[in-house]
């Protein structure tokens, strides 16, 4: 382990290869997350207004969450093939699945006091969702992105495997040479950001959401 | 399909690997991590430093931690079973605390009335008593370690994972399609087996409660 810095050397002798890699495993990270919100969001409103949908699509959603993450990219590969978009789709179906499950108990279980309040001062149906519930949720549905955000660091390393890109290939490419340095110039960053995501995530937590509504983290 | 199919015992001996890699990384984690729970909740001061230690291996991503075990452990089994041990090792711990914390006080005060030491506390009515709380993390962690020692098939550790690999690798997508729904369906059968053994304990603990206010 006297080298054990030594994928400092190999970042600094390859910087454009590693920007590439690095630049590419934010944008499957962050594009996965921003998609999946935009899917989740409105699926966990729609379950928590229709009580029919609820049980199905939290079922599935569990489920969803069982299957391993190798498993989503593996079955997405026979319909899209391999490459960047696959990997990207199969990000997002996992990120979806926590920001879901989280945005709908945390809807589900917005205090009904409160709710009726706002009924009660004239809301109407979208005023108290974007005015009253939401806000509400809005520790619950943080505390999902912020699983999803995580998560996603992390399976994006997987995206290498069906030629996605990403830090991911610098950990296959030192597998395969048995090359440490390039291995860890892979691993170490990986490590680094899903834990600079957590960081910042709860950071914004603290910052966004309002005051009487903080939780600790689970 | 096909592959499977034709070869069930390839297809028994890939799913035995991947139960014992799995199985082996809770056991010890089990191990390690009940009596550190057990130990945490006496010295709450311990509670934030190792919870946080463990919070922070847990976001190391599977991949990045095989790389890094590499080097000490080498190739095949070994990264994936130490990787599994130490994600393990949060949601045991934790449940463990919480499986603890959750056990009503007036059943400890009983029992500290009926003239129980604190070591036949802990075994005979916390550790009972907090048993669910404590087997939804193993459920927990059983359910992510068989994900990730799907993955571990690259690093030579064997299991399921290796009909996905073999599949991308020969270009084969009905060997990658065959090891995604067996990967599956071994972490589904592992969630609703071990969610039934929650729920049967869950009965069992509010029983005499429930009789008793009756």
């Amino acid at each position: 382990m006297t080298d054990a810095l030594a994928f400092i050397g190999y970042i600094r002798d390859h910087p454009d290869q590693f920007r590439q890699l690095f630049l590419q495993h934010l944008e499957l990270t962050g594009v996965s997350v921003a998609v999946g919100l935009a899917i989740a969001l409105p699926l966990a409103v729609l379950a928590s207004r229709v009580e029919a949908l609820a049980k199905p699509m939290g079922w599935i959603s569990g489920v969803g969450q069982t299957i391993p993450s190798l498993a989503i990219l593996a079955l997405v590969l026979p319909w899209l093939g391999i490459g960047f978009v696959p990997a990207l789709v199969a990000l997002t179906v996992r990120a979806i699945l926590p920001i879901f499950l989280n945005a709908y108990i945390g809807i589900r279980d917005a205090d009904a006091a409160v709710i009726d309040a706002a009924r009660g001062m004239g809301a109407s149906d979208a005023q108290r969702l974007f005015l009253v519930e939401i806000p509400l949720a809005s520790p619950v549905i943080f505390a999902g992105v912020q699983t999803a955000l995580v998560q996603s660091v992390g399976t994006a390393t997987l995206a290498a495997f069906i030629g996605g890109g990403g830090l991911g290939d610098l950990i296959l490419q030192g597998l395969a040479l048995v090359d440490l340095p390039v291995l860890l110039a892979g691993a170490i960053p990986v490590a680094l950001l899903a834990m600079a995501a957590d960081l910042l995530m709860g950071g914004l937590r603290r910052f966004l959401v309002p005051a009487g509504l903080q939780v600790r983290s689970a | 399909m096909r592959t499977l199919a034709h070869d069930p015992g390839y297809a028994l001996l890939l799913t035995l690997q991947h139960v014992e890699i799995v199985g082996i990384a809770v056991l010890v984690a089990l191990l390690v991590g009940i009596p550190t729970g057990i130990g945490i909740v006496r010295l709450r001061w311990l509670e934030a430093p190792v919870v946080n230690t463990a919070s922070v291996l847990y976001t190391v991503p599977s991949l990045a931690l095989f790389a890094v075990l590499i080097p000490f452990t080498g190739l095949g089994p070994e990264p994936a079973v130490v990787a599994l041990i130490l994600y393990s090792l949060l949601v045991i711990i934790r449940n463990t605390i919480a499986g603890i914390d959750s056990v009503d006080p007036a059943m400890v005060d009983a029992a500290r009335g009926m003239g129980m030491t604190a070591a036949q506390r802990l075994v005979l009515v916390e550790l009972p008593l907090g048993l669910p709380v404590i087997v939804a993390g193993v459920r927990l962690a059983v359910v992510s370690g068989i994900g990730i020692a799907t993955i571990a098939a690259y690093v030579g550790a064997g299991g399921l994972g290796i009909l996905i690999f073999d599949g991308i690798r020969t270009l084969n997508p009905d060997r990658v399609v065959a090891g995604a729904l067996a990967t599956s369906a071994l972490a589904l059968l592992a969630d609703w087996g071990l969610l039934r053994l929650e729920k049967v304990l869950n009965r069992e603990r509010r029983r005499p409660v429930e009789a008793g206010m009756a």
